[in-house]
């Protein structure tokens, strides 16, 4: 993992110590809320509905032990007892005292932590694959692009006051699981014809009451040219983007009036002027980034594998629950005799995300025990242990099953991701936790789950789409009409390379209807579908139209359409 | 609780059944608070102070302002309430939540 060095260490600690007179004078007056506001939000602490949230960044997604205990401990001493984790490699806590929250700031520090650039218009969390380093399908570790961006990004004078938010999203597969159109910069990493890494660059991406997948503005951009090439984005939209108008002013709107070829060649233009340039990154660099993410001291269990095998097998035989959950939340690893765990976070009628202090304690435990000390935490608002011998699963298995924490749901109906909602966001027009954990509370058998297979459902309480919806294969929109919560559905999102919008199903339903609405959707896929196909598969096919008719009746399903 | 549902259009409508309360955040903890009848804040929403007519209410907003000003609370607004059998109730969605805090999970020891 990556280790602080004597900068970052000044500067986390001289950020705490300035955050520290800030609220200081803030409560002894001196400073009226609108001076305080944007520094606290600098310091990413927000005001919503019942208190203040503090939102901590875990950068791209990766965790020690030691980092997660600590974070169990300010839930437990500073908060209530829980954290939140969220689609964008965050932990939020809902209940923080705005006095106790330098004091938070320095116990993160101690353990290289910090909650800077988690709010305000500036570039946000650098979020990556949660799988990078393991995965089968890998070019590189894109952790070590996302290290680079957050020095580069962390405080720069330049881009510390954008138009609007900054969202940058990497990975280093082709396969992507780290939503990379859905940002307002997208890098996934290829090889050129003669196998060198560099990125495709994609702009323009984002949900909120614009969905709008990024476009691509350059096919492949050798590594060593990224910050120049960032940079010169990032200018192009300062100069360009709209200052007058907050529904207008994110990167999307820009690409979109401009022309994703007129903005190309506006960043080409502004690149060509800046690059070869102290933002290069020669190898030398990238190779020092890169030995702080270095494999785990791994066993060769290569020749073991068949025993290794067998004895999984044998265990998965005499154990139908560890047996689901294996095909459910285990993934292959690039390392043989390694496999990917999937702690869920998402217990049937459970809030997604949530986890008290004592499971993250645990889980810091787990894995020191099984997975090298180390934790990722994924856009889905789930928990890995990416380095697990197979050995090791069936213990591993037992000890979370004891926690609430083995849900064999990955990837499944009830693998919700949800934002908190107008239970605790400001911001918020509806609830989305208790329309979750109704949902999910509708597929508590893990054999229906099995049958329903691949499909993700994402639950929003507002426009902002802080869920996903968008580009979930069922997205429920939560809305209010004159005071009462409904929920609008859209169907045939995708949030992989093939990342697309869905589209709206209908009119909305009310919070007791909602869930049986889903239901019915399921239904209708079960019914529809043909061998193996999953969910996104049998909509693309067949269209809404089934859909409609089951959820409104031939006579409104018509109107509907 | 009973939700009773917004059917008026503005929150500063000259309706007959203009009722409204105070509201704002704590500044120390952001926790949710009502403007009392004496000029103090209180975690109860029994204890706001309700008004029936525009020109108290502009007063109302203007003393929680004037409070906002001296750093006891940040954000004081003016919402509807209704009051029922002695009991004051928030209208909308919103505001149930804001008084009765949020509706699930294990965290809801509020004061």
């Amino acid at each position: 993992m990556y280790r602080y060095d004597e900068f970052d260490h000044a500067f986390v600690a001289e950020r705490v110590e300035q955050f520290r007179g800030q609220v200081a004078r803030r409560v002894a007056g001196e400073l009226t809320e609108d001076e305080f506001k944007p520094l606290r939000l600098m310091n990413g602490l927000y005001l919503q509905l019942h208190a203040y949230m503090l939102r901590v960044a875990i950068p791209y997604g990766t965790l020690s032990a030691k980092q997660m205990r600590k974070l169990a401990h300010i839930a437990r001493t500073y908060d209530r007892g829980y954290g939140h984790f969220t689609t964008r490699q965050n932990i939020q806590y809902n209940w923080p005292r705005l006095e106790d929250v330098p004091a938070i700031l320095n116990e993160l520090a101690s353990v290289e932590m910090h909650a800077i650039q988690t709010s305000g218009n500036c570039i946000r969390n650098t979020t990556a694959d949660p799988l990078a380093g393991v995965a089968a399908d890998e070019i590189d570790d894109p952790r070590v692009y996302a290290e680079i961006i957050r020095q580069w990004s962390t405080l720069h004078p330049e881009f510390s006051f954008l138009p609007r938010k900054f969202k940058i999203a990497v990975t280093g597969s082709p396969n992507d699981r780290a939503v990379t159109r859905g940002h307002d910069i997208g890098l996934r990493m290829h090889r050129d014809l003669a196998g060198n890494p560099g990125f495709e660059v994609m702009v323009g991406g984002g949900q909120g009451r614009t969905p709008i997948m990024a476009k691509t503005i350059r096919n492949f951009l050798p590594v060593d040219h990224l910050l120049s090439y960032l940079e010169a984005v990032l200018r192009v939209y300062n100069q360009l983007g709209r200052r007058d108008n907050i529904y207008k002013a994110r990167i999307k709107i820009l690409v979109q009036s401009e022309g994703t070829d007129t903005f190309a060649q506006m960043v080409e233009a502004e690149w060509q002027a800046i690059k070869d340039n102290a933002l290069d990154l020669p190898k030398e660099e990238r190779d020092r980034i890169k030995a702080y993410f270095g494999p785990p001291g791994y066993d060769d269990l290569a020749g073991d594998c068949p025993e290794l095998n067998l004895a999984l097998d044998l265990s998965l035989a005499a154990n139908p629950r560890f047996a689901a959950w294996v095909e459910a939340n285990v993934q292959d690893h690039k390392q043989p005799g390694y496999a990917i765990a999937t702690i869920s976070l998402k217990p049937h009628g459970g809030i997604p995300g949530d986890a008290s202090a004592d499971q993250m304690d645990a889980v810091a435990a787990l894995s020191e025990k099984f997975s090298f000390g180390e934790i990722r935490v994924s856009y889905k608002q789930n928990l890995i242990l990416p380095d697990v011998p197979k050995l090791g699963l069936l213990a591993l298995w037992r000890a979370l099953d004891g926690l609430d924490l083995a849900t064999a749901n990955a990837g499944r109906i009830s693998d919700i991701i949800a934002c908190p909602g107008l239970d605790y966001c400001n911001l918020a027009n509806a609830r989305s936790i208790p329309i979750a954990q109704r949902i999910s509370e509708r597929f508590t058998d893990l054999a229906r789950e099995k049958d329903i297979g691949e499909i993700s459902l994402n639950i929003s309480g507002c426009i902002n789409a802080c869920a996903h919806h968008h580009v979930a294969n069922i997205g429920v929109l939560g809305v209010n009409k004159g005071g009462t919560e409904y929920y609008q559905v859209t169907l045939g999102g995708v949030a992989d390379e093939n990342a697309r919008v869905g589209a709206i199903i209908g009119p909305a339903f009310d919070e007791w209807q909602i869930a049986g609405a889903v239901e019915d959707i399921v239904d209708v896929y079960l019914r529809q579908r043909q061998t193996n196909e999953k969910f996104i598969e049998t909509y693309q096919r067949v269209g809404p139209q089934p859909f409609k008719e089951k959820l409104y009746g031939t006579d409104r399903a018509r109107q509907a359409s | 609780m009973t939700i009773i549902r917004d059917k008026t259009k503005s929150q500063n409508s000259n309706s007959q059944n203009f009722t409204q309360a105070v509201t704002a955040n704590r500044l120390t903890d952001g926790y949710v608070v009502y403007l009392t009848d004496r000029d103090s804040w209180s975690e109860r929403i029994a204890d706001c102070q309700i008004v029936d007519d525009r020109s108290a209410a502009d007063d109302l907003l203007q003393r929680a302002t004037d409070q906002a000003a001296d750093d006891l609370v940040v954000g004081p607004y003016l919402f509807k309430v209704a009051t029922e059998g002695g009991r004051t109730i928030p209208i909308g969605q919103r505001e149930i939540l804001r008084t009765t805090g949020p509706s699930v999970g294990t965290d809801l020891n509020l004061a």
